[in-house]
């Protein structure tokens, strides 16, 4: 899976999530500061990616994905 | 002591009837029923499978994203809300919102969500439970997501006394201003609990009518053909402020709420006192803060279910707490019992039962109960209503009653 298949089905899980526009996400973007994702948006974000991309993401990793780029990171490393 | 006057200045509702406060006045006075029959599979195994279901979804009002974060009974409640808060012309009013308070309360909560995530727990495990899960069936969550989305920072209120919530709430209101805590209290019930599971268990005691053939029949107080309640959803709210408040900004006024009454039974869990003595003293209690006798009330919007037992135990408690002379109505006849809801939107249909001289009607009163106070039988009543009374009762033995006065 590329990069961009990766930030495409985050796109996609961000828009059902939390109404993010998919034409607003790119890997250097924020979750929480850019893309307006609170913390509870995130924990269903993080569940519907390991679904997606069948990976698992620990709490403690968690914090570590800031922005979008951080998060396909980890799943392309992880998956 | 003299009292704060509090009156009404907003109004707001989401029913059976209609998405609004307009909508579903005009569907009351033209004896529209909400009643329907439940095409829903998992309806037609259930001894009962006809309710009254919201007439406008919020689907329609809220946007996706948002909604996914509301239990059903929050998203009506704030539909309402917003509508009240309009109505009162305190959208962008420059209110003080330490002055601002919510008493919004429902009986049964965010029943839905937690049947439905439990759905998911056991299906496919506990991580994939939704974090929202908590916020949602709190109890305080519909007057809490009120208090947020206005800004309200007076206190959020949230009381519970099942079908009595509404009306209680709205006492509570009253209480909350004359305390000094706040000029304005945004107050009602909310309810959404059309579910196999609550259904059920009303069914099993037997309090839910079965004319599953005849779903616009099947609500019909005191007719002698009645045999249970029907379940309806929906959401009522009424904006409460001190009267001086209100006239320093030029609001427009609906009603007074001239005084309450609250008590309760200690007499039994479900079952009502056989001779309404709570709900007598309720009355009285209201009748004394307002410093109105009996003669003065002109109509009635009583709390009648359609059960058995509990429509002429009110009558004969109106009879002995103000007299023979008032007309009364049950508009549960058309939007069905809203539980938690039920005390506030026929809050507003009392309020405007005085606005407009009209009294919305009892309809399926075919074959009425001997020994029946005048009521507004299948047909609206134009008569001059200066001051009107409402009831509300709930299970665990509450009596609430309001009282509303014209301006």
């Amino acid at each position: 899976m590329t990069r961009d298949e990766i930030i495409a089905g985050l796109a996609e899980i961000l828009e059902e999530v939390a109404g993010v526009n998919p034409d607003d996400v790119a890997e250097e973007k924020s979750f929480t500061d850019e893309l307006d994702v609170d913390s509870l948006s995130m924990v269903e974000v993080v569940v519907a990616a390991e679904e997606k991309f069948g990976v698992k993401i620990p709490d403690n990793e968690v914090q570590n994905l800031k922005t979008v780029g951080d998060a396909v990171s980890y799943i392309e490393s992880n998956a | 002591m003299p009292h704060t006057d509090v009156v009404v200045t907003g109004l707001g509702a989401t029913t059976p009837l209609g998405g609004d406060v307009a909508s579903t006045w005009d569907a009351m006075l033209a004896g529209r029923s909400g009643v329907g029959p439940l095409t829903q599979e998992w309806a037609q195994n259930l001894p009962v499978r006809i309710a009254a279901q919201l007439a406008v979804e919020p689907s329609e009002k809220i946007e996706r994203v948002k909604l996914r974060r509301l239990d059903r009974s929050e998203a009506v409640a704030l539909i309402a809300a917003h509508e009240a808060w309009a109505d009162a012309g305190l959208a962008d009013s420059g209110l003080d919102t330490e002055r601002l308070a919510v008493s919004v309360g429902t009986g049964i909560g965010g029943a839905m969500t937690l049947l439905a995530q439990d759905d998911i727990l056991e299906a496919s495990g506990p991580r994939k439970v939704s974090p929202h899960t908590v916020p949602m069936l709190m109890p305080n969550g519909p007057a809490a997501w009120v208090g947020l989305e206005l800004g309200a920072k007076a206190g959020v209120h949230s009381v519970a006394s099942a079908c009595a919530t509404g009306a209680e709430a709205i006492a509570q209101g009253l209480d909350i201003i004359r305390s000094g805590r706040a000029d304005v209290v945004v107050a009602g019930g909310t309810e959404a609990v059309v579910h196999p599971l609550p259904i059920a268990g009303f069914a099993s005691m037997r309090a839910m009518s079965v004319r599953n053939d005849e779903p616009e029949r099947a609500s019909r107080p005191w007719d002698k053909g009645r045999d249970g309640f029907v379940l309806g959803e929906g959401a009522g709210v009424v904006v409460l402020e001190r009267a001086e408040h209100a006239k320093a900004r030029g609001a427009r006024v609906y009603a007074r709420l001239a005084g309450t009454g609250i008590t309760s039974d200690g007499f039994d869990i479900v079952q009502p006192d056989p001779e309404g003595r709570g709900f007598v003293r309720a009355v009285r209690k209201a009748l004394a803060e307002a410093d109105l006798a009996g003669s003065d009330v002109v109509h009635v919007n009583a709390h009648a279910t359609s059960t058995p037992t509990g429509d002429m135990v009110e009558v004969a408690g109106l009879r002995a707490a103000i007299g023979d002379h008032v007309v009364l109505t049950s508009t549960k006849s058309m939007t069905g019992h809203l539980l938690g809801a039920a005390g506030a939107v026929e809050t507003i249909a009392t309020i405007l039962a005085i606005r407009d001289g009209v009294i919305p009607p009892t309809v399926n009163l075919d074959d009425p109960e001997d020994g029946l106070l005048d009521v507004a039988a299948h047909k609206a009543r134009h008569v001059d209503v200066p001051v009107a009374l409402n009831n509300s009762f709930g299970f665990g033995g509450h009596n609430v009653a309001l009282l509303f006065t014209r301006p």
